[in-house]
């Protein structure tokens, strides 16, 4: 009996070495599973949650334009959940136990969120610096192992350039504005800048998983790695923008071709993390309200749709 | 638990210049009507479709992935079915 479950993983991990994509219904060792149900979830609330610091926004965005694109952009985020939820689900974890586990605090979503949105300017920031972070994650998650997840990211990744990009645009109309609007800019990079360096998750040393999750191809790049990218990528951008990236230890070194930088405050993180960054009890709070005042709704639309489907019944007999 | 959540539909599109629907993704909805509004807002934002089709997830019944190669198998040594199989002379035309 042994040695079947040995060779069922050694196949698996050849079908991963090879790169043909895991599907729903093929054998797949039970960490794995349960792994990348993990993952995908976690991801999936980030994009629900994520919603919240930028919805705060919308009924005071500066002009009907910016409105209708942070709406759109929130949209988006919602379809980005839903993408992610669908693929958990077809690893055999239910929707309900997935909201349910965000909603208890067992789960968790990207502690990114659990910063406030201040300013207008935060609007810029986030889709340029966070949505950023986000797509340097998300794109190697394109070729992931797991076929559905790697459907779903390519979704994802598609719509997340505009994010980034209207974020972008918003920084540069601040930047070309007046002083107090570059302030205004400079202040939200200010706040962002080590957070966002935070959603690489901590320093490799202490991240056990990542070997793991490499061999499986859930994973693509280790933290650092993505860390130091990100880095290289958004300092000439902030150049561009005549914006001070806020760490007195950032240089281009020479030799390796890339930015040294300064250590994150991991005390900071962990306690995010555990739940007690600045947001952490709103963020819950909101979700938790919104799931509960739409009870009625989605038990009104099981309802009605049980009695159309039960009258169809008798006029068919 | 279960007793609250909506089925699971599995969505197909269409788009403008494609000759079949694909499969994008899947969604929860009470019932067709629902999942079809549902799949045009979660699934055709930018213009993918002009066509949707939804079914239940539970109706769809698929092949087994371990009996991929007995099933398959008998396709494998027809080459004849395939036009490149078969020589035509250099001198015909239009074939
Ligand atoms: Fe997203
Ligand atoms: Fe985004």
């Amino acid at each position: 009996m042994e040695t079947v479950e040995i060779n069922l993983e050694e196949q698996f991990q050849a079908r991963i070495d090879a790169d043909v994509r895991i599907e729903p219904k093929d054998w797949m060792p039970d960490a794995y599973r349960k792994t990348l149900i993990r993952q995908i979830s976690q991801h999936a609330h980030s994009e629900l949650v994520g919603m919240l610091p930028e919805g705060n926004w919308i009924t005071r965005a500066p002009s009907l334009k910016r409105k209708s694109i942070l709406l759109s952009k929130v949209q988006d985020e919602a379809g980005h959940g839903l993408y992610l939820y669908s693929a958990a689900e077809t690893l055999g974890a239910s929707r309900d136990q997935m909201l349910a586990d965000l909603h208890s605090g067992k789960a968790k979503y990207s502690s990114i969120f659990n910063y406030p949105t201040l300013s207008w300017a935060d609007m810029g920031t986030v889709g340029w610096l966070v949505d950023g972070a986000a797509i340097l994650n998300q794109v190697p998650l394109c070729r992931t192992s797991y076929g559905p997840y790697a459907r779903a990211m390519v979704r994802v990744c598609k719509e997340e350039s505009f994010h980034q990009r209207q974020g972008f645009e918003i920084m540069q109309t601040l930047c070309e504005g007046a002083p107090e609007q570059k302030a205004m800019a400079q202040e939200a990079l200010n706040r962002w800048w080590w957070p966002t360096l935070m959603m690489f998750g901590p320093k490799d040393a202490d991240s056990p998983n990542t070997e793991q999750s490499m061999k499986w191809r859930i994973k693509r790049f280790t933290n650092d790695e993505l860390r130091q990218k990100f880095v290289d990528m958004m300092v000439p951008q902030a150049e561009f923008l005549g914006l001070t990236v806020p760490d007195p230890a950032l240089q281009w070194n020479e030799t390796k071709q890339g930015y040294d930088f300064g250590d994150v405050n991991w005390e900071e993180f962990w306690n995010v993390v555990k739940g007690n960054g600045m947001c952490n009890k709103d963020r819950l709070g909101a979700r938790i309200k919104a799931h509960e005042e739409g009870a009625w709704v989605r038990e009104a639309a099981l309802a009605h749709a049980k009695k159309r489907a039960e009258r169809a019944e008798t006029q068919a007999a | 638990m279960t007793q609250s959540e909506w089925p699971l539909w599995e969505v197909f599109i269409r788009s403008k210049q494609g000759l079949d629907h694909k499969h994008v993704g899947s969604l929860h909805a009470a019932d067709a009507t629902m999942a079809i509004q549902n799949a045009r807002d979660v699934y055709t934002r930018r213009l993918e479709g002009i066509s949707i089709w939804v079914v239940e997830s539970k109706h769809v019944h698929a092949s087994n992935p371990d009996d991929a190669e007995a099933f398959y198998d008998p396709a494998n040594d027809k080459v004849y079915r395939h036009p490149t199989f078969y020589q035509v002379p250099d001198s015909i035309k239009h074939m």
